[in-house]
């Protein structure tokens, strides 16, 4: 097992990063009155963890008793039949799934298959109805129609269902629903929090941490604690024991972009375009998400640039990334954004130094 | 292990008024549906207005009025959102309800139960165009024994043929002075105490609705205990605290690229949501009496901008970067 995996606190007392949370959740809970819940914050920041812990705090150790079902469902789309591939996790007590999955049919999702969850009431083994717990994932990611779908199904079943929404970014979540639910930001943990988080893992490992070492992985994590153990264990893979001042290697795909910049800043010229076209495509073949491989290289241009054209360049990324998410293809704009750059790079070239 | 959630229902539902006369500050729909009540007779109907100001509520409000508990089934059609609505739905599932004959107009058990059924479609903005035109017919050949109620937050995206054939009502944002009589009823059912600073920190962050408003009480009450600050709602409210928006604008006025950029990513790391921090920056600029007014208006243009390519589903970091970077460079612009 992994040990992102391996050290999941499982209860909300075992919670450590987000203690007042945790704690103000089971306060929820103990007094049996919960609204429903959205949580928010960037990824890796412990989210999951949370709903985990929360559910258990709910329903006790049966909700540990998770199997997960992939099943096709036939959905009748006015007209036609359509059929929607769908994973989810379920107790007896709760469901998790991730609607928009369905891509642009997720609104048929939120119509049929959870409005059809959210109706059916469990029985428990003494045949008194039960409550239950719906937990969509990346409800930023649903469609606007998919999401106004949801508004009304939220208030109906709401006597013994709760749903529990979690994002990265709240803004894509309409007013309607967020208006419908307690908001919780979850913000990434601090760099002090996350080294804690190693220490402990290291210790439990029985692992020697030269010093300095556990600090630099977590300021090199950019926040997101998932990332922070990954690496962590990627090093401990690398090397045993430690040295102090051991690699922290980059992902492969970081790694790959920093020479996308450093080729683009070496020469600006159609051919060299061609080039980084090939190199682009092959992240996005990877599954790289476009947008990520786009502020990834705009933060390896920014580097290497004078201030005067960091407001330009920043401009511009934010530009055609906005553009990407209206068109389809990805590449069309990514590479757009470099022939910009390299266009406004040669002119400050040739202008400063002729 | 303590079950959830009793039988306990969200606030919002619990004081959902049942009554059409319970529901505050939309006096004019509130009376002509009073009206009905005694007539028995009502037009179409088109609700429209920004969320939680009672729409939803009065509609089924008024049609538990009419017909009672027995008979709500059978005469009432509920259709919202969460129901495909396709043109197929309204077809044959409307189609299908509304031609079921009625009984004469008898009052049953103290209820007025009109000789016609209510069809309400809720959220019906959210409907295609083709399914709206679907409708027109739908409703000319039933319209003897059926009534609609349309329900909407924007009005525009009702087809006109539609809205021409009803009576439209807008509800209005509900007042301060409104809402405090509402939540301080609330709050004395719940055994809450809550002082005026409490009272009108909820009115003005939950902005006219009323849904908002009750969630935040609840939610603070549940999280906090039952005597509740003003400092407590501002915390579940999501709204971005002063100090970090003010950091951002001062950052910004410091014309340092760089530091600006750590705090870009600072707020994000922290999980605020970028369009509620533009509408925080908003706040700023426009009390700011060192600006001129020409960068006021050049940086509110970029605010505007950014706000609707998040709408778009643009990403929130570069979003934001650039409305800094633009601001900054807009702030330079005074020395010169
Ligand atoms: N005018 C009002 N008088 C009394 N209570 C209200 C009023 N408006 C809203 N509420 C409260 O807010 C809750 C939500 O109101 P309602 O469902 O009617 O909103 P809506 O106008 O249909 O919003 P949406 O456009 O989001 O569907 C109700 O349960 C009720 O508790
Ligand atoms: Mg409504």
């Amino acid at each position: 097992m992994l040990w992102v995996d391996k050290y999941r606190p499982k209860t909300l007392d075992q919670i450590t990063v987000h203690q007042d949370v945790a704690q103000n959740l089971k306060k929820l809970v103990n007094e049996q009155d919960c609204p429903h819940l959205l949580f928010y914050g960037p990824s890796g920041s412990g989210k999951k963890t949370l709903v985990m812990a929360l559910i258990r705090q709910m329903f006790g150790p049966s909700a540990d008793k998770v199997k997960v079902e992939n099943k096709t469902w036939k959905v009748d789309a006015g007209t036609r039949t359509i059929d929607i591939e769908l994973t989810t996790l379920s107790s007896a007590n709760h469901v998790e799934l991730t609607p928009s999955d369905a891509g642009f049919q997720d609104r048929y999702i939120v119509q049929e298959i959870i409005k059809e969850m959210a109706k059916n009431r469990p029985i428990d083994s003494k045949g008194k109805r039960g409550h239950k717990v719906l937990v969509l994932n990346d409800v930023d990611k649903l469609s606007r129609e998919a999401q106004h779908s949801l508004r009304r199904t939220m208030e109906k079943y709401s006597s013994y269902c709760r749903l529990i929404l979690c994002c990265n970014s709240s803004s894509r979540v309409t007013e309607a629903i967020r208006s419908r639910c307690l908001n919780v930001r979850i913000n990434g943990p601090t760099e002090e929090q996350i080294f804690k988080v190693l220490e402990y893992i290291g210790k439990k490992e029985g692992l020697q941490l030269p010093s300095g070492f556990a600090s630099r992985i977590a300021e090199k994590s950019n926040r997101s604690l998932r990332r922070a153990i990954l690496s962590f264990e990627t090093c401990r893979v690398q090397q045993y024991p430690f040295v102090s001042n051991q690699a922290i290697p980059p992902m492969d795909w970081e790694e790959y972009i920093t020479e996308i910049a450093s080729e683009i800043m070496k020469e600006q010229s159609p051919k060299r375009l061609f080039q980084v076209r090939g190199k682009l495509y092959e992240l996005l073949v990877n599954c790289i998400p476009p947008e990520i491989i786009l502020k990834r290289l705009l933060y390896e241009l920014l580097k290497k640039l004078d201030a005067e054209l960091k407001h330009e360049v920043c401009h511009w990324a934010a530009y055609y990334e906005h553009r990407m998410r209206l068109g389809q293809k990805a590449i069309f704009h990514i590479e757009a954004f470099v022939a910009k750059f390299m266009s406004i790079y040669k002119t400050f070239l040739i202008s400063t130094f002729g | 292990m303590a079950p959830l959630l009793q039988s306990s229902q969200p606030w919002v539902e619990k004081y959902r008024p049942k009554q059409v006369k319970d529901v505050a500050h939309q006096d004019e729909v509130v009376r002509v549906l009073t009206n009905t009540l005694e007539t028995a007779n009502c037009p179409h109907m088109l609700f429209y207005g920004p969320p939680g100001t009672g729409k939803t509520t009065t509609a089924l409000a008024i049609a538990h009025q009419l017909f009672g508990p027995e008979l709500y089934k059978s005469r009432v059609l509920e259709l919202n959102a969460s129901d495909d609505r396709g043109i197929n739905v309204v077809r044959t599932k409307i189609k299908d309800f509304a031609g079921v004959a009625v009984s004469s107009g008898q009052r049953q058990g103290g209820y007025p139960c009109p000789p016609f059924k209510i069809i309400i479609l809720d959220e019906a903005d959210s409907m295609t165009e083709d399914a709206q035109n679907a409708l027109r017919r739908t409703m000319e050949t039933h319209s003897k024994v059926t009534r609609f109620f349309f329900i909407c937050n924007y009005i525009s995206r009702i087809i006109e043929p539609l809205a021409s054939r009803c009576a439209k009502f807008r509800f209005k944002p509900l007042s301060e002075e409104v809402m405090s009589k509402r939540i301080l009823h609330i709050g004395n059912e719940e055994g809450l105490s809550l002082d005026g600073e409490a009272l009108s920190t909820l009115s003005s962050i939950s902005q006219g609705d009323l849904r908002r408003a009750i969630t935040y009480l609840q939610s603070a009450a549940r999280l906090f205990g039952s005597s509740i600050s003003s400092k407590d709602l501002v915390n579940v409210s999501g709204i971005i605290p002063q100090e970090v928006v003010d950091a951002l604008f001062v950052a910004c006025k410091s014309g340092n690229f760089d530091t600006a950029n750590k705090k870009v990513n600072n707020v994000l790391a922290e999980g605020y949501p970028v369009a509620q921090m533009l509408s925080q920056i908003f706040e700023v600029v426009i009390e700011d009496n060192d600006l001129q007014d020409e960068q006021k208006a050049r940086i509110c243009k970029k605010l505007a901008e950014a706000d609707k390519c998040l709408v778009d589903g643009a990403d929130e970091y570069l979003q934001l970067l650039d409305v800094v970077s633009q601001t900054m460079q807009v702030l330079r612009s005074i020395q010169l």
